[in-house]
């Protein structure tokens, strides 16, 4: 299908707004009626036609908007995008890397011709058509993570690997669920996840390491993590929460379905060719309660998690204080019929609401 | 004396160790305050011999009992700044076999191993051993700034005078803990300043 592009903010008067389409490939990331952390690793070899796993790095109705959100919040703080000096080879192997996969996949909007070193790139949706000399910086107005990544939704960590562990050295980290890249740049693996509860007394960190060590090239994994947004906010920075921090106040019982937002985030994971780096897209997905409820499994699933999510993990995410107006709103939506296993909407196989 | 137990803490916050005689030909040993209780501790007449320490008092007066110890060179610097190109220039000179030692507060000591790690040196063979105040080296996450010598929470940034309150999480590469607005969800709502570690 061709993808009509959203004219849309995620800011100010936040005209965000997901299609029904777009609500229906949402990545519902509750697989049963409860969460827990896991690792819930899985390879990322496509996924069913039309699905957000489908392609290696999906683009959809967000795109451009997304990517305007991206160049505001850069113009204001450049340190949003960091690499450091080791890295920027990964970076190259980055922008092959996105650079081929879009091309392939969505032929009708991106266009990659290569003669030897010599590259034209066209993304059609930005409007760009540039040549350039691939891995010569000076032919390119950024450096190539930074190129490549303000023309790529999602925020990208990169990975160097060594000593058996991996390093957190360049990232592009504009939509992030609240850490910053400036403070962790350079962190490993432990460290720049020391703030999760829970995770590492389960040994959740330990054994994701062991996972993302051994990924190999051309064999990219996946996986799902959440958190909970109020409005359609893409960049609920930490450097900006001093800003946005008082939205979460906002929510009414009236406006809840409206400015609450489950927030899902694709993580995949990528071995780079050259650099041996791994490359960590975590793309940000965002669907308001409303439009949740929509379908009813999710309706009646999402109250069950939300309702019984241990207090550590809901005061991480950052949703304990409103966590009873989520459920007195969520609860019109949960009429305790049972709900059929995996993440999938199953419209035509649940029921209705009976409530 | 002036050993603080730190509490148990996450992953990214550091852990502190004990000064100990290492073998090398050169050792530099960067003292700051009550760390100087820590070079006298380990001091022995050989390992003297080969050592250059550099001691910044802040406020302490170590100087004399440092000096009686005869280290190969001594210097007293009014602050770790005005300490920093000696710092410097003598890690640039470092061979294969110096052995450096940091001992003081958390901020002297990161910073320190910063200078280290640039010339080369990887951060888990260089010594450490906090001594004396507990206050730490704060980054505001939100203009950025460094708040020297925090030690209440939440605290006022130095810079941009925002309520902070202060985390665990720790940066090597800044030195410095995080500091994050603690009213940012309900403005002027600021709780009564206390010990960060009362």
């Amino acid at each position: 299908m061709t993808i009509q592009f959203n004219d849309e903010s995620f800011r100010d008067d936040y005209t965000f707004r997901n299609s029904e389409w777009a609500i229906k490939r949402f990545p519902f990331p509750f697989h049963e009626d409860s969460y827990m952390y896991s690792v819930n690793m899985e390879q990322h070899r496509g996924g069913p036609e039309g699905s957000v796993y489908e392609k290696r790095f999906d683009v959809d109705e967000h795109y451009v908007s997304e990517m305007k959100d991206r160049a505001i919040v850069l113009d204001q703080d450049p340190l949003r995008c960091q690499s450091l000096p080791h890295m920027t080879l990964a970076g190259w192997d980055l922008l092959e890397l996105i650079m081929v996969s879009k091309s392939e996949d969505y032929p009708d909007l991106f266009e990659l011709h290569r003669n030897g070193n010599q590259w034209r790139w066209i993304n059609k949706p930005l409007g760009i058509d540039h040549s350039f000399t691939f891995m010569d910086e000076t032919t390119l107005p950024y450096g190539p993570m930074e190129y490549i990544t303000r023309q790529a939704q999602g925020d990208y960590a990169v990975l160097d690997q060594r000593d058996d562990m991996l390093w957190m050295d360049a990232g592009m980290v504009t939509t992030q669920a609240d850490w910053s890249l400036d403070f962790d740049i350079g962190m490993n693996f432990f460290e720049w996840h020391a703030p999760v509860p829970l995770a590492h007394e389960m040994g959740v960190f330990q054994r994701a390491l062991k996972f993302l060590l051994n990924i190999q090239q051309g064999a990219p994994a996946r996986r799902l993590n959440w958190t909970m947004t109020v409005n359609p906010l893409l960049d609920t920075s930490p450097e900006n929460y001093s800003k946005w921090g008082i939205q979460k106040t906002t929510l009414t019982p009236e406006n809840i379905g409206r400015k609450q937002h489950l927030r899902v985030e694709l993580q995949t994971f990528f071995r780079l060719p050259r650099s041996n780096a791994l490359v960590f897209p975590i793309r940000c997905y965002l669907c308001a309660f409303e439009d949740l409820m929509t379908v009813p499994k999710w309706g009646r699933r999402l109250h069950r998690v939300v309702r019984d999510l241990p207090v550590e993990l809901a005061t991480y995410k950052g949703f304990i204080n409103n966590r009873p107006l989520m459920l007195e709103y969520l609860s019109q939506f949960d009429d305790g019929l049972p709900t059929s296993p995996g993440v999938w909407p199953d419209l035509e196989t649940e029921p209705p609401l009976t409530k | 004396m002036s050993k603080f137990e730190f509490p148990k803490s996450i992953a990214s916050r550091p852990v502190w160790g004990t000064l100990e005689f290492r073998s090398g030909e050169h050792h530099l040993m960067i003292a700051e305050a009550e760390g100087a209780e820590a070079v006298l501790d380990i001091a022995t007449p050989d390992l003297m011999a080969k050592t250059h320490i550099i001691y910044i008092p802040r406020g302490t007066d170590y100087a004399d009992k440092l000096r009686a110890l005869t280290p190969a060179q001594f210097y007293e610097g009014p602050s770790y700044g005005a300490a920093l190109p000696r710092i410097r220039r003598v890690l640039e000179d470092a061979h294969m076999g110096l052995q450096v030692y940091l001992t003081g507060t958390e901020g002297m000591m990161g910073q320190a191993m910063n200078e280290a790690m640039a010339v080369g040196l990887p951060h888990t063979a260089i010594q450490t051993e906090h001594r004396g105040s507990t206050a730490r080296r704060m980054q505001c996450v939100h203009c950025k700034g460094i708040t020297e010598d925090v030690e209440v929470d939440p605290f006022v940034c130095s810079h941009c005078g925002l309520n902070l309150f202060v985390r665990d999480h720790y940066s090597r590469r800044h030195a410095a803990y995080q500091g994050v607005r603690v009213d940012a969800e309900d403005h002027g709502n600021v709780p009564e300043p206390k010990g960060i570690y009362e």
